[in-house]
């Protein structure tokens, strides 16, 4: 008996990005891991269940010594998901995952600065005050990237930040993937993929259509399920729903 | 100091080995001094195509590995004075090719001639990738089908980012060379029309070449077909694409039509 699909939709896969609180630990690592307790005895729970990322660069540690960090952590209630920084041989498999392209993000609050500061029995219910973190976070715009050279086959963009403009043609074989939307001025014949973060709202628009794949949010569409009529004329694609849309644009 | 050519194509079977013999006679009938390096390393070819296949001793990897010196391994042609012969080996493989082995090579071979014309393996591997990595100069062969153009695209791909200019940050010049092209097939519209295939890969062309019996011919005698009969359609159009090659402003005719097309020749060098 063949296997009948009763549900033709396909799986979606997207990326999504979290926040979590990063450790960056010093040596030497008894008196740090010290520094630690001293800080969770002051605000008990401020490790738990957040997911913590430790990030090792610059720091002189063996293999062994780092799945003892891992191990002491462990006993404190700090769960590591990732650690940042690490090279390739540090890393046992036993461990967590390696972790990169992490964005600075607003700072945590820090509970034990204040405790630290004011007297030590007096229990402060208000967060630290932000007049006590001098340093901004930039404010970056929404980014994007122009490329004015033809995308070759075999060549892909990937911008998981934000839009991609390109001013020439993407060729067979060649693939564009964008975090925001994407727009072709030329021919597109190989694969976009718009929205690849996990945004609905990304749009795809070419000059011409001759895609291979066409992607927004996880939803694809391959080239024998775009419809004949759209080939070779502008296009414009979005999502409603779980359907991608589509129109021409002249 | 001579200017380094590489006459690659990504798919095999597109006439890279014709056209880099064609072009180096061509060039060398010019009285320029011409060398054409074979790195098909363990398929070599070019040695028949120019008819050099007795009077092979010593090979690119020979020199390569310090066996033998530049010059025991150049092979002059008979009938060119100007032209020369690199070999390579037809019992080595292409990891016999070293990075450090090829730079020194080529640098040499800079030194001494006015052009040097590297032939590449079909693939985008070791071979083909050291072909092209001291080149100045880019000649892309393509036919016009699209599993050729294809891959020529991802070999322009390659020669963006993995060519020492390139990584020097400097611009490589690409030129398209549009071989075993069929007028009649072209007719009927069963063939890509040369300004698709312009479109698609936006690099300016050098040169259009008609799929023909002469081409065939030269090369069982051994002959490169721009010395075999200059008069033929084939020779002619190698002969133009060195001109082109050499910086000579000539226009471009596509074989099997009547009418010039210098009005379109305008629309075609600037894709």
């Amino acid at each position: 008996m063949t296997k009948v699909l009763t549900d033709s939709r396909p799986i979606r896969l997207k990326g999504r990005s979290f926040l979590a609180l990063v450790l960056s630990p010093e040596l030497p690592l008894g008196s740090w891991l010290q520094q630690l307790d001293d800080l969770a005895e002051r605000s008990a729970g401020f490790f738990l269940r957040r997911p913590i990322v430790l990030d090792v660069q610059g720091l002189e540690i063996s293999r062994p010594e780092l799945k003892e960090l891992i191990d002491d952590l462990g006993k404190r209630n700090v769960r590591i998901i990732g650690i940042e920084g690490a090279k390739s041989s540090l890393l046992g498999f036993d461990m967590p995952p390696a972790m990169s392209g992490g964005k600075p993000a607003p700072d945590f609050e820090q509970p034990a600065e204040d405790a630290a500061v004011g007297t030590a029995d007096e229990h402060h219910s208000e967060p630290a005050a932000p007049a006590g973190q001098p340093e901004s976070q930039p404010v970056r715009p929404v980014p994007s990237l122009i490329i004015d050279q033809p995308v070759r086959s075999g060549q892909s963009v990937i911008f998981p930040e934000g839009d991609v403009t390109i001013v020439a043609s993407v060729a067979s074989g060649a693939e564009v993937v964008a975090g925001g939307s994407i727009h072709v001025y030329g021919t597109l014949r190989g694969r976009a993929m718009a929205g690849s973060m996990g945004n609905s709202s990304a749009r795809i628009f070419c000059s011409k259509l001759e895609a291979e794949l066409l992607a927004i949010d996880g939803l694809y569409k391959t080239a024998e399920d775009i419809e004949p009529q759209l080939r070779g004329r502008a296009v414009h694609l979005w999502l409603e729903g779980d359907s991608i849309m589509t129109n021409t644009l002249n | 100091m001579g200017k380094v050519v590489v006459v690659t194509s990504g798919k095999g079977g597109v006439g890279k080995t014709t056209s880099a013999a064609a072009l180096g006679a061509a060039l060398a009938q010019r009285k320029e001094k011409t060398v054409v390096v074979d790195f098909d390393v363990g398929l070599r070819n070019l040695d028949l195509v120019m008819g050099a296949e007795r009077r092979v001793v010593y090979d690119l990897v020979n020199v390569i590995q310090g066996d033998a010196k530049l010059p025991q391994a150049l092979i002059r042609d008979k009938r060119l004075d100007t032209l020369y012969l690199l070999p390579a080996s037809q019992t080595r493989d292409k990891d016999n090719l070293t990075a450090q082995g090829v730079a020194q090579v080529i640098g040499a071979l800079k030194r001494n001639f006015d052009w040097v014309i590297c032939d590449s393996p079909a693939g985008i591997e070791r071979g083909a990738t050291l072909a092209m990595r001291h080149a100045d100069i880019a000649v892309v062969v393509t036919n016009p089908e699209v599993s050729s153009v294809r891959d020529s695209d991802r070999i322009i791909g390659l020669i963006d980012a993995k060519t020492v200019k390139a990584e020097r940050g400097e611009s490589i010049d690409k030129h398209l060379l549009l071989t075993r092209y069929d007028p009649n097939r072209a007719e009927r519209g069963d063939m890509l029309k040369v300004e698709d295939v312009l479109e698609i890969l936006s690099i300016p062309l050098l040169g259009i070449v008609p799929e023909s019996m002469d081409v065939l011919r030269a090369s069982n005698l051994g002959t490169p077909v721009t010395l075999a009969d200059s008069q033929s359609a084939p020779a002619q159009a190698y002969l133009q694409a060195a001109r082109r090659l050499a910086g000579e402003d000539v226009p471009i005719s596509v074989p099997g039509e009547k009418r010039s097309l210098l009005g379109k020749l305008f629309g075609w060098r600037a894709a």
